[in-house]
């Protein structure tokens, strides 16, 4: 296996366990401070739970809680990776979001929203009457009656921005322990875990294991103070011709029950339907179900009439970490040196930075004290939005390796070579694109099968190293 | 940079290369064929089974020699063919938006064909349930694997469809050590016609008729789906999931495009000679229609060739078009616009049509409300159709084909 080598008795400053993409933000934040960091992963690579599957929008915080502990970091983590995504080489979409009501009594609700939105310190909002919006976005159905609109909400890269985020604390000397599943923690002074690939210590743990939280939590002898109950959204993937249909973020009027079904741009040029939420016991799998990408199909045309017939491109489901109660579940036990980010559901994108920034802070609490590093060494991830230059449009890529979404053999040799290497054939989806287009692979999946030989832990051939 | 061709031909496959070779045959100077693999041939260069070439050329050929044999017919004829040039995007103008590894490009010419000809449609587009495992894959995608790579995507797949491809993919699976598990069509027949339809048995693979997936499962890899079958559900273990058939257009150029696709075949809406709604923009081959052979790509850009060829010789033909309608069990025809033409003859002699599930009725090709034409059948799904298309429907004002069914 082609992965990093075991931990051995390696000794660090902080073990932040989970690469998503608060685990992620964490463990960049914590070296940017000067800590010396293992971020540890039982999977193949980042983003291997909850993190990989969501709308990829970077919220304001208009409809978080008033005066919640999600709201603060929402807020937080936004205003950094605005400060930061430039250098990063991440990218935003200034698409804004249209709150649409759908009949009377929804419209009544859009004032309470608005309020609430301002209270939460967001002050670009505008009620709009259904005219007004559908002059922003004339593709909109007739059937609307009243909108919110929330020019601060916009549409990132989901999958760049964490990879980015470990990219940085790699290049500073952050440890990345992939396949590397925390069995057992003991704390004596010092945390000694126990992996599946080794023993590590660490003074002080940063538990960010998402959908595991609770079983981590359990491992380490904390609590757990919280029980995740998984919650499955599925999406619908639509092709790039829908892209222009869609400028802005549809969201609906949510419900007590759920925050509904989202139709929004994404990053790359296509449009997304979902999410839906269905509670679960299962932590595994996330299936997709024909009835219910249909019932999002329909839904998506409901609301945007021109999406009726274009076709799908990609379908997937995801797990978001919920738990008994709504609000993250962050618990700091200085006694052990210890912190818990649990229960981050469907916020964890935007929060991501604003989490790490606060267990910085908690663990200050803690008595430690780092030294920054100096100078901060430029770090930068290839740029795969439609709205920034791409490789393709540069000489010398070598050839087009998936046409769908215009991949180069440059991007994809560079995402094999980069500090932190796809893992998995996911991984090398989200850092190139490859194969995430309307083919699906048809083309590039025979290619990229023999491109990535040796390289994943799961191969796409099942007869590797057999030549003809 | 701008380049100036008389012709633009986007895609290399057997309907591309015909009708650039149509083009210089017939006298036209600056032929540019673009192709975005290094080599020509389309997707007959992975379909190491079929025989391709007997009609166009007097011979057979297998695969990658049906592709040299269209390269050098291509060079003989003075075609100035682009390989490694994937087309972005199509221009209203006649401009086509190019990437190759030199860079970004912007080539124009007098008019364009797009032959990007067919794919079978990926597991997301047919929205089936489970999880999403390595080891979905189709047909063109097991054949690239086997005949570019020497790689196998699986060992032990579910084969789904009873398509022609679905008994080529069988013979894909056989000739390279796979053992597929069984074969499963969702209706009541399959949709090949007998004796091939007896291959699977022969070669003791379970068909299953009226079987469907309901769930895919598999964490990494594929390891199992769950199936109903005569009403029951079943579980077939395998590693793979190999979807056959289905095939839709690749037609994403004018997808993306202002001119769009016709909502029935999902290809570019063509008149009778190829020509869609902008007059500059032609197209041939599987791009128009899932799906036909190799030869009947060719020949279909042969004609397409043709007549652009003598299109050159006029002002593009900006004359309003009629769209030909058509009752419900009809899936799409080809073409499906027809506008007045000065020309002798068109590149469609017939009317190409599609039924979308087995049907047993009456159809009838109606001109402004009298029917010219018709023929009592019991139809199937992807099977060909042609109906005569005289040049008298060119002046109709309405153009219909009815369907009256027998139950």
């Amino acid at each position: 296996m082609p992965l990093q080598s075991t931990p051995g008795h390696a000794s660090f400053d902080v073990a932040v366990i989970g690469a998503g993409v608060v685990g992620c933000a964490v463990a960049r934040r914590f070296t940017l401070a000067g800590a010396k960091v293992a971020l540890v992963e039982k999977g193949a690579d980042i983003l291997s739970g909850a993190s990989k599957a969501n709308s990829a929008i970077l919220h304001t915080g208009f409809d978080a809680p008033a005066s919640s502990l999600e709201l603060e970091l929402v807020r937080a983590g936004r205003e950094e990776y605005l400060e930061i995504y430039k250098q990063l080489g991440l990218s935003l979409v200034r698409t804004g979001a249209l709150v649409c009501a759908w009949s009377e009594r929804e419209a009544d609700k859009l004032e309470d929203i608005a309020r609430q939105g301002r209270e939460n310190g967001i002050s670009e909002l505008g009620l709009m009457t259904a005219a007004a919006a559908r002059a922003t976005m004339p593709t909109l159905s007739n059937g609307l009656v009243a909108a919110l609109e929330v020019a601060g909400e916009h549409i990132i890269d989901p999958w760049s921005a964490p990879l980015a985020y470990l990219t940085q604390a790699v290049g500073l000397g952050c440890v990345f322990l992939r396949g590397t599943e925390v069995l057992r923690g003991e704390f004596d002074g010092r945390w000694r875990l126990e992996t599946s690939a080794g023993a590590l210590e660490a003074a002080a743990v940063v538990n960010a294991a998402g959908l595991y939280g609770d079983t981590v939590d359990e491992r380490l002898g904390l609590g757990p103070e919280f029980r995740i109950k998984p919650r499955k959204g599925q999406f619908v993937v639509l092709d790039k011709a829908a892209f222009r249909h869609v400028p802005r973020i549809v969201l609906p009027v949510p419900t007590e029950i759920t925050k509904g079904v989202v139709v929004c741009p994404t990053a790359f040029g296509n449009v997304l339907i979902g999410p839906t939420a269905e509670e679960q016991d299962d932590r595994v799998r996330a299936t997709v179900e024909m009835q219910t990408l249909e019932a999002l199909l329909a839904r998506g045309a409901e609301i945007v009439p021109a999406l009726a017939g274009i076709p799908v491109t990609a379908i997937y489901a995801g797990l978001r970490p919920a738990t008994e109660k709504k609000a993250y579940r962050v618990i700091t036990r200085p006694e052990k040196r210890a912190i818990t980010l649990g229960g981050i559901r469907s916020t964890g994108l935007s929060a991501a930075l604003g989490l790490a920034r606060h267990a910085l802070r908690l663990h200050e609490g803690f008595g430690a004290t780092f030294a920054p590093p100096a100078p901060l060494p430029a770090v930068s991830v290839p740029n795969l939005t439609e709205t920034c230059r791409r490789d393709w449009q540069q000489p010398g890529h070598g050839e087009i390796v998936c046409h769908c979404e215009l991949v180069t053999r440059r991007e994809i040799e560079a995402a094999l070579a980069s500090p932190v290497p796809p893992g998995d054939f996911g991984g090398l989806r989200r850092r190139t694109r490859a194969g995430m287009g309307r083919c699906q692979g048809f083309y590039c999946n025979a290619r990229l099968a023999e491109m990535t030989r040796g390289r994943l832990a799961t191969p796409l051939a099942v007869d590797e190293g057999r030549k003809p | 940079m701008t380049t100036l061709a008389d012709v633009l031909v986007v895609g290399g496959g057997p309907a591309g290369v015909a009708a650039a070779l149509e083009l210089r045959r017939r006298g036209v100077e600056k032929v540019i064929l673009l192709e975005r693999e290094g080599h020509l041939g389309g997707a007959t260069r992975h379909c190491s089974h079929s025989p391709f070439g007997m009609r166009e050329f007097g011979r057979v050929y297998f695969g990658a020699g049906y592709g040299r044999r269209l390269e050098h017919e291509a060079q003989q004829a003075g075609v100035d063919v682009r390989y490694g040039h994937s087309v972005v995007r199509l221009g209203e103008d006649g401009s086509v938006l190019v990437t190759a590894p030199d860079g970004v490009e912007t080539l124009r010419a007098r008019r364009v064909i797009t032959s990007t000809g067919a794919r079978e449609q990926p597991r997301s587009a047919r929205l089936i349930s489970g999880d999403r495992p390595i080891g979905v894959v189709t047909t063109g995608t097991l054949q690239s694997y086997v005949a570019f790579h020497g790689l196998m995507p699986f060992r032990r797949p579910v084969v789904v469809g009873s398509e022609l491809v679905s008994l080529s993919a069988i013979l894909t699976c056989l000739a390279h050590g796979a053992r597929p598990v069984a074969m499963l069509e969702q209706g009541p027949h399959a949709l090949a016609r007998a004796p091939l339809t007896w291959l699977p048995s022969l070669a003791g693979i379970p068909f299953l008729r009226g079987a469907e997936i309901v769930d895919i499962r598999g964490r990494e890899r594929v390891e199992a789906v769950q199936i109903r079958h005569a009403g029951e559900i079943g579980t077939l273990e395998c590693d793979g999931v190999l979807l056959t058939g289905h095939f839709t257009p690749e037609a994403s150029l004018f997808l993306q495009s202002n001119t769009g696709v016709d909502a029935g075949s999902a290809g570019p809406a063509v008149d009778q000679d190829g020509r869609s709604a902008n007059p500059l923009l032609f197209a041939g081959g599987n791009v128009l229609r899932a799906v036909e052979s190799g030869g009947w790509a060719f020949r279909e850009g042969r004609s397409v060739g043709a007549v652009v060829a003598a299109d050159l010789r006029r002002d593009p033909a900006a004359r309003e078009f009629v769209p030909v309608t058509y009752d419900d069990p009809v899936k799409l025809t080809v073409p499906s616009l027809l506008r007045p033409s000065h020309l002798r003859e068109g590149a469609f002699r017939h009317f190409q049509l599609r039924f979308r599930r087995r049907a047993v009725g009456r159809l009838s090709l109606e001109l402004d409300g009298q029917a010219i034409w018709s023929r009592r059948g019991r139809w199937q799904p992807e099977r060909r159709v042609l109906a005569p298309l005289p040049p008298r429907a060119l002046l109709a004002a309405h153009v219909h084909f009815g369907f009256q069914e027998e139950t």
